[in-house]
């Protein structure tokens, strides 16, 4: 068992490589402006759309002009989805005949696809229509991921450059996210879903009569378009509710591959992205590094907890041991065609990369499973984290990392020779505090009010993990559900809406003027005595900074949650 | 350590405290904690007092301690501030008026502009140019050193300061600073550490710390709501207790000490800092412009050949050379005498009946010698002693070129001497480099700061010095002008620079290094332009001052990572206590195996306030720093404070717990 576990992780974690360095390559290309094979046809499109919206492209913005484009721009599209799904009913596209969505679901819906989240409140075949799928839901996975490519660009260009007072251009890079990197990988993944069986129609629903005679009606649509994007812009948001458990969402074991590949794709691209732009490939991939190993060490933590099964029906004599003929575990909620190695390997890494997506019930993982699950997003984000948000995380944690530990050298601190002050130590806290004050403080109303308690399906510590879980999602922009939870209620639907927005965009503008502020700075040569970023050293201090910030936030939650829990089901108790 | 106890308690005041805002939080949730106490003692809730009197006094003791360790720094200055404050208050000035009149005024009514007197036996009553004069000055007030120094009008060594006292002769000085601003009352501040601002890194530090401090707060504030979702109740002294273990109490009680103490270092090694930022950016500093004369070399070059030629022998060369540099008081001059007389023992001038005529060095001539009758005897550069013996007739031996470039290929300088027309021999001149120069860059090197030499020599004579000293770099031909171009050029390659400097010439030099020391025995504009004073005007303390910033920088960094380190321990011993009645599993957590729920809780909050008194002699020697690289030093530190300070209190808080539940407190 242990052999197979390696042999699909060891796959994957193989062919995660090359995919970062040539997509990294690319994506420097892209922004940079040179030269790549799609120019031809893309050129034209791209000068068509500056010139009907009247863009000069090549106008630098300061970062508080960016960051005020970039807002403008996520406010219109947050209003016109949520119009649009107050009246999908009046308009055409709508076969099954979808009612207008209630004003509290589509406010959350509407925060959920902005923000890149991706948290569906909703059942998507009994709640939107097709035209809500594609122009308001699809559109949306396209740019809200495309507007985190973005920003990471403007904020790497503030790490990278030099008395500098601008970091790009956003209406620029909103552009070249969406053409050159979202359209054409999730065209290509598109394709190859439908070549797996994925359906592409705007078909009204299928009714069969099933062997027993009942009446089952077969939900379908445009899903391998809303799919490829959903994975590639690390939305998460699935056609079904289902999600990517659902046979015409994922259905073969290599779709599996090819989605887990495809959401962390960009994530990992930038790593190497920003190594080239640094002038050091080795700064890229010393990042790269820590969350690799922070995500290897959850997935194999999760794999063994899932693997290991449930002691409590150990007891009743259920054979949970792998064999020829199963994978053995705690197959509870898991597909048996991904069976324990690639649920939990999804689940580990859907939740590192704020993706969201997920191919098995989170609900029923064994609790250390779901503590990977929770924690992994508790992390900020930044272990691939989501299309952008992950390398700004990451950047920030490693500005604050060269903070506290690079004093240890003897020199005031300093990150790629520019030195860390007292400003941009204001904003990364300020970037840093957001995540914890905005997931704590709502999960305490929700643990001391009876609307935040009544959504909850289980009682004891796991019913405190759903609507810890939810938060957390929310926050970390993720979208994944922990399931369980009625999260369709005005009171959770506002909540998490709030949560989604904040944790969103209140990071954000710490990070952009984190990168504003760094770029105005002049770069110091390294020298003998300079503080190493690259490396090892510096990438195991990474991971620790990390983990520490995160364990000592929400250790006292967590402890409460999925930690007594497994210690509770270990000594055989169960609450009810 | 009385006088630091009392200023431990005086510094309770909330309104001094807020400056240190981690230790201000934990005085606001002592008082909390305090209040909750009588609440409960009035309520008679007899069972809760013992404990949570003992929680509130230890969280009391941590707000003491943090002071404690501040009040310790700041005591070491204090009575080195009592001498100097004796000095200045009690001096009377002779005040030249505009009429010439003399004054008595207290030094104290001096404004900048104002003339005085000083006489021998006076204590110059301000900062201030010599306009007139040249005295013997005693520093000892400022720098420790009884020997007396020569102060005089114009060059670089007419500063003189508040506090020193006139040993001999009369000078009259031109205040330049009015009282409060003067040399001594910034030293004064500076070693009671009164006016310290917080550096720009203090700043930033504090900044992580509240940060920090707000997660937490948040972590613990959120709490009770999920306790009561668990059926767990929650008592305000055991909120506060957490919290406090949790926010970095160790390195916020000790910020303030180690900034204080790293001033104090510099200090006891006889430089003052102008600011604190001036220390940090010493540890940056990874360039370093040194003089060559006084600081690679010995101040002057020395006759250490003659070389005669055209068939002269060495001893009328000797005797040449030695009547041509009678009259020469120059270092260079004075050091040929010697060295002929250590040749050839000659002594006393063989003048004869003539009258001797000396002839000065000039910059323009650049030669020197003396006229003896007939006789023309000069020494000087090759190029004018060759011109001149030309201009009398001589001829110019054929050996004479390969000698003295060979000279100077060496770094030395050939000084020709001719006897009227005749070319008698060279002096070879040399530069006497420092003994062990060498390994102190080599020291510097490992520490990753560049050495960079400046020298008016031409650049064969610059490189010969370079390789013998090994610095790492140098310019040839500098004029005052270059430092400052080098200083720009270099900042502009991303580089921190120091340099020391006396001259005048040297001010906007020193201002535009990022740390620029002065000298003491220099003029008052370079004084005014350094960020640091060297009162032993010696310029290879620049490596002490560098190394005395990284440790404070150091120290700093280590404290932070040891203190958030030490928040793993405390939240195993915490947490389960906590929730122990509502969820026993998870005493599975408690694996310091602690005796029951309060003495882990208090056995945490005495380990919090006992490792910031524990950790004072630390932060005031500072972490030792050793020149082996940055990756090394980082190496070593993580592991030390990183890991150190995970372990550490798993140990400290057992013990604690074995003492408390021993003794029955808890």
């Amino acid at each position: 068992m242990f052999w197979n576990a390696l042999a699909q992780v060891g796959l994957f974690s193989v062919v995660l490589l090359p995919v970062t360095v040539v997509l990294g390559r690319y994506l420097a290309r892209v922004f940079s402006g040179e030269r790549t094979a799609l120019d031809p046809v893309l050129r034209p499109v791209e000068r068509l759309i500056y010139q009907v919206s009247g863009i000069d492209p090549r106008s630098e913005m300061t970062w508080a002009e960016y960051a005020v484009a970039m807002l403008l721009f996520q406010l219109v599209g947050m209003v016109f989805l949520y119009l649009l799904e107050r009246v999908q009913a009046f308009l055409p596209l709508n076969p099954q005949r979808m009612a207008a969505v209630p004003a509290d679901l589509a406010f959350n819906t509407a925060a959920s696809f902005v923000t890149n989240t991706d948290w569906q409140a909703y059942a998507g075949e009994t709640t939107m229509s097709y035209l809500t799928q594609m122009a308001g839901l699809t559109y949306q996975n396209f740019v809200s991921a495309a507007t985190g490519i973005g920003v990471a660009m403007a904020i790497i260009r503030g790490f990278v450059r030099r008395s500098a007072k601008t970091v790009g251009n956003f209406w620029y890079d909103l552009v070249r996210a969406t053409l050159w990197v979202e359209l054409p990988l999730s065209l290509v993944l598109a394709l190859v879903l439908l070549w797996q069986g994925v359906p592409q129609n705007l078909d009204p629903y299928v009714h069969a009569t099933t062997l027993e005679g009942a009446h089952q009606s077969i939900a379908e649509g445009p899903v391998a378009s809303q799919e490829a994007i959903k994975y590639v812009g690390t939305n998460g948001g699935g056609f079904f509710n289902a999600n990517s458990a659902h046979p015409y969402e994922n259905p073969t074991p290599l779709t599996n591959l090819l989605e887990l590949l495809a959401f962390v794709a960009v994530s990992a691209g930038l790593t190497y992205t920003f190594g080239l732009m640094a002038g050091d490939t080795r700064q890229g991939w010393t990042l790269f590094g820590a969350m690799a190993f922070i995500f290897l060490v959850g997935a194999a933590g999760a794999i063994a907890a899932e693997q290991h099964g449930n002691p409590l029906l150990a007891r009743l004599g259920i054979d949970q041991r792998a064999s020829a003929l199963q994978c053995g575990g705690n197959m509870e909620g898991k597909e048996v065609r991904f069976g324990i190695v690639q649920s939990a390997l999804f689940a580990a890494l859907t939740t590192d990369v704020a993706c969201g997506g997920v191919n098995a019930a989170h609900d029923s993982l064994m609790p250390l499973g779901g503590l990977v699950a929770l924690l992994n997003m508790q992390l900020g984000e930044v272990v691939f984290g989501g299309a952008g948000a992950g390398i700004v995380g990451m950047l920030v944690m490693a500005v604050l990392s060269v903070f506290v530990a690079g004093l240890m050298v003897g020199r005031t601190p300093e990150y790629l020779g520019k030195k860390i002050e007292s400003r941009e130590m204001k904003l990364a806290m300020l970037y840093v505090l957001v995540f914890p004050a905005v997931v704590l403080l709502l999960a305490a109303v929700a643990g001391s009010t009876a609307s935040g308690l009544a959504s909850l399906s289980n009682p004891g510590p796991h019913g405190f993990s759903q609507f810890l879980y939810a938060f957390t999602s929310g926050a970390a922009n993720n979208g994944s559900a922990f399931g369980g939870l009625n999260a369709n209620t005005p009171f959770y639907n506002l909540l998490i809406g709030l949560d989604m927005l904040v944790g969103r965009y209140l990071m954000i503008i710490p990070a952009l003027a984190l990168g504003g502020s760094l770029g105005a700075k002049r770069a110091l040569a390294p020298s003998a005595g300079t503080f190493p970023t690259t490396g090892l050293l510096f990438a195991a201090l990474l991971v620790g900074v990390i983990l520490i910030v995160a364990g000592l936030t929400f250790f006292p939650a967590l402890s409460l949650g999925p930690i007594v829990e497994h210690l509770a089901l270990m000594a055989g108790k169960t609450f009810k | 350590m009385v006088r630091a106890c009392l200023d431990a308690l005086r510094k309770l005041d909330p309104r001094a405290l807020i400056r240190n805002p981690v230790i201000f939080v934990v005085e606001v949730t002592s008082l909390l904690s305090s209040a909750v106490l009588v609440h409960d003692f009035s309520r008679g809730y007899r069972g809760l007092i013992p404990f949570e009197f003992q929680v509130v006094v230890w969280l009391w003791f941590t707000v003491i301690f943090a002071n404690f360790a501040e009040a310790m720094a700041e005591g070491r200055g204090k009575a080195q501030a009592d001498t100097l404050r004796r000095t200045r208050t009690e001096t009377q000035a002779k005040k030249l008026a505009e009429d010439g009149q003399l004054q008595k005024v207290p030094a104290t009514s001096l404004r900048r502009g104002d003339t005085v007197l000083c006489e021998a036996g006076d204590i110059i009553p301000g900062d201030g140019e010599i306009v007139e004069g040249v005295a013997a000055v005693n520093e000892a007030a400022i720098t420790g050193e009884s020997a007396p120094v020569i102060r005089e009008a114009g060059g670089d060594r007419s500063a003189v300061t508040g506090g020193t006292l006139v040993i001999s002769d009369s000078i009259k000085v031109q205040i330049s600073a009015n009282p409060g601003e003067t040399f001594l009352d910034r030293m004064i501040a500076l070693v009671e550490g009164a006016q310290r601002r917080k550096t720009p890194n203090e700043i930033a530090l504090t900044i992580l710390l509240v940060g920090l401090t707000i997660v937490f707060l948040l972590a613990v504030a959120t709490l009770p709501s999920f306790a009561r979702y668990a059926g767990a109740g929650t008592t305000v002294p055991m909120l506060v207790a957490l919290f406090v273990c949790l926010i970095p109490t160790t390195i916020g009680g000790l910020l303030s000490a180690i900034g204080i103490a790293g001033m104090d270092r510099l200090v006891q090694h006889n430089v003052l800092a102008m600011s604190g930022r001036a220390v940090e950016a010493a540890g940056d500093v990874d360039t370093l412009l040194l003089d060559k004369t006084g600081t690679i070399t010995l101040g002057n070059r020395m006759a250490s050949e003659f070389i005669p030629v055209g068939g002269v022998a060495l001893e009328l060369l000797a005797e040449t050379a030695h009547l041509a540099s009678l009259a020469d008081e120059t270092p260079e001059g004075r050091s040929v005498v010697t060295l002929a007389k250590r040749q050839f023992g000659l002594r006393a001038p063989q003048t004869g009946q003539e009258q001797p005529k000396f002839v000065a060095f000039s910059a323009h001539t650049r030669m020197s010698g003396v006229d003896l009758g007939s006789r023309n005897i000069r020494k000087g550069a090759a190029e004018q002693v060759i011109e001149f013996a030309r201009q009398l007739g001589g001829a110019v031996p054929p050996e004479l070129a390969p000698i003295t470039d060979a000279i100077a290929r060496e770094g030395g300088t050939p000084l020709v001497v001719a006897d009227g027309p005749r070319i008698v021999g060279v002096i070879h001149l040399k530069d006497v480099v420092k003994e062990g120069i060498r390994e102190r860059f080599a020291r510097l090197r490992a520490m990753g700061l560049r050495t960079v030499m400046i020298t008016g020599d031409n650049p064969l004579t610059a490189q010969a010095i370079a390789r013998e000293s090994g610095v790492d770099d140098f310019v040839a031909e500098a004029t005052p002008e270059t430092k400052l171009k080098l200083i720009r050029q270099e900042q502009a390659k991303g580089r921190m620079v120091a340099m020391i400097g006396d001259g005048t010439n040297d001010a906007p030099a020193l201002a535009q290094a990022d740390v620029g020391i002065a000298m003491n025995a220099g003029t008052q504009a370079a004084r005014e332009a350094g960020n640091m004073v060297d009162l032993d005007s010696n310029p290879t303390k620049v490596m002490e001052v560098v190394e005395i910033g990284k440790q404070l920088l150091m120290t700093r960094g280590a404290l932070t990572t040891f203190s958030i380190a030490n928040d793993i321990a405390k939240y195993f011993a915490i947490i389960p206590a906590m929730f122990m009645a509502a969820y026993p599993e998870l005493s599975a957590l408690n694996v310091m195996g602690l005796a029951t729920p309060e003495s882990a809780i208090l056995s945490a909050v005495i380990f919090n306030a006992l490792i910031i008194v524990l950790l004072i002699p630390l932060s005031l020697r500072g972490v030792e720093y050793r020149p082996v690289g940055a990756a090394r030093i980082l190496a070593r530190n993580l592991l030390v404070y990183g890991l150190g300070g995970i372990v550490v209190p798993f140990i400290g808080i057992k013990l604690i717990d074995l003492v408390v539940a021993g003794l029955g407190w808890a």
